[in-house]
């Protein structure tokens, strides 16, 4: 399906531009959110932390923005076929960002924590490869979306395994760690909860990829996407 | 316990073998079996093709919407399916149309029989200027289905009241059909078709002239009717195609682009003409 732009009505065509522009927008306003987020984490940055804060709002008024426009389409115009997928698409992947916003807001709140603990840890190098994969992951998406690659999709969705591990093993990680000192809960707490927060992410990227899948093909994806997020399984074990 | 044993008299194993042989009868004609097939349908106005090579069957049963831009056919191919285009002048039709496995362009079928079994509603509704009793009575009188006045009157009664239409006019049975409103004629049209009992109703546009409660009504009516009869409409409508038909044809210059599940039409269908057309870029 590539995204024709050829409708007899032209204001039909402007406002499924309007609706991929804003998707685009929140696409690029979500990544940079998480970006800052991370760095504000590792550079112990507290004002950059309060900026992601902050503009988290800019984020959902664009997702009201595109649920707005996405329900005036489907109430004037009453797409059809590959253009009815692209409005639901557009309103679900709408969701998937705004909640990637969230967990990047989330994430900056917990930084400024995690910045006035004492003590380092190493365990931050590894938040911030997943933090990395999962900003490329975002960007990934947001062009298979805009040019409608089945295949790009696909390859996305397959990169939130990396994510899921990296997530199990900082879990196991942090578990050690906190058995060694009791004095690291507090910091430990907050890592795990931001590891957490970027492996929701993954997958409502997933999500999107899945989203972008459906809107090209018409079909849903018939085989389980791999799963990889085993924290809920891993037990401590005495040191 | 022994009274749950009963003993089965000779007589009705007699029945239950009519009856397992009538039950086969019906598997014949089960909903979704083809109650029209139509094979290498070529119909041409003088030398103009309007339509080329088209292979369609028409389920029992079901409502078969046939959706096309202005001049793709549609109308003609369904004027095919009663020989409507026998009264169009230089229109010729090449190819077989079976209804039940009988060849209706052969040349020992009677097409007044033919009309009979094939009903058709068309765009304006075209009510007699009689009342409207005589309207819905006339199709019984003239083939002479009614053997009583009773008889006549419970036809009239069940047919107004399956179009949905007998509480509006149970009390004007008797004033002139032209005085109902658009809806209401049309409604009594469709009394009018399913009086004399088809099978097939053809329905050209049936709610283009209508206003949208009107049309709602008579879509609701057509949603209905499939359970007794087979329905095949065309519309302008692709809204009113995906809400009330269960297969769906596209046509398009004259040759059947693509047929399959409404559902499946609209959602995902396979040739790029029908995704041009139902979204809307082409007319």
């Amino acid at each position: 399906m590539e995204k024709r732009t050829d409708h007899i009505v032209k204001s039909y065509d402007d406002e499924l531009d309007q609706i991929d522009h804003i998707i685009a927008e929140m696409g690029v306003l979500a990544a940079r959110q998480l970006e800052d987020a991370i760095q504000a984490l590792v550079k112990e940055d507290t004002a950059l932390a309060q900026k992601v804060v902050l503009g988290d709002a800019a984020i959902d008024a664009l997702e009201n923005e595109v649920d707005a426009l996405a329900v005036r389409v489907l109430a004037l115009r009453q797409p059809m076929a590959l253009d009815l997928r692209r409005v639901v698409a557009a309103m679900k992947i709408g969701g998937s960002l705004e909640r990637i916003g969230d967990y990047a807001r989330n994430i900056a709140n917990r930084s400024q924590v995690v910045t006035a603990l004492p003590g380092e840890y190493g365990g931050i190098r590894v938040i911030e490869r997943m933090g990395g994969i999962v900003g490329e992951m975002i960007h990934g998406v947001l062009e298979a979306y805009r040019d409608a690659n089945v295949e790009r999709a696909e390859a996305i969705r397959l990169r939130d395994e990396a994510v899921d591990q990296l997530n199990n093993s900082l879990f196991r990680e942090l578990l050690t760690y906190m058995m060694e000192t009791p004095s690291n809960i507090t910091l430990s707490m907050h890592l795990l909860f931001i590891a957490k927060n970027l492996e929701r992410i993954g997958d409502h990227v997933t999500n999107v990829a899945e989203h972008v899948h459906v809107m090209v093909t018409g079909e849903s994806l018939e085989s389980e996407r791999p799963k990889s997020d085993h924290s809920s399984q891993i037990i401590s074990e005495k040191p | 316990m022994e009274s749950l044993v009963h003993p089965i008299p000779v007589t009705t194993t007699a029945t239950a073998t009519s009856e397992i042989s009538s039950e086969q009868g019906e598997d014949c004609v089960e909903a979704g079996s083809s109650v029209i097939s139509a094979r290498n349908i070529d119909v041409f106005y003088g030398e103009k093709p309007a339509l080329t090579n088209v292979n369609v069957e028409i389920p029992r049963h079901q409502v078969t919407a046939m959706i096309g831009p202005s001049g793709c056919g549609k109308s003609t191919f369904l004027r095919c399916l009663n020989r409507m285009n026998d009264l169009i002048e230089n229109c010729r039709v090449k190819g077989n149309i079976f209804l039940d496995g009988e060849d209706i362009y052969a040349p020992e079928v009677d097409v007044v029989t033919l009309r009979m079994r094939v009903g058709m509603v068309f765009q304006k509704p075209n009510p007699f200027p009689k009342s409207v009793y005589d309207n819905v009575a006339y199709g019984p009188r003239i083939h002479g289905i009614a053997s009583s006045r009773a008889d006549l009157d419970e036809i009239v009664f069940n047919s107004l009241d399956r179009a949905g239409l007998l509480d509006e006019v149970r009390d004007r049975m008797h004033e002139s059909a032209t005085g109902l409103s658009g809806g209401q004629q049309q409604r009594l049209c469709i009394a009018r078709a399913i009086a004399i009992a088809p099978e097939v109703i053809l329905m050209d546009e049936p709610c283009s002239a209508l206003d949208p409660i009107a049309s709602a009504r008579v879509e609701d009516l057509i949603d209905e009717l499939r359970q007794k009869y087979s329905i095949v409409v065309v519309t302008h409508s692709m809204q009113q195609a995906a809400r009330i038909s269960q297969k769906t044809a596209f046509f398009h210059l004259g040759e059947l682009v693509e047929e399959g599940d409404t559902e499946r039409i609209f959602t995902t269908p396979k040739d790029s003409r029908t995704q041009a057309y139902i979204t809307g870029r082409i007319g």
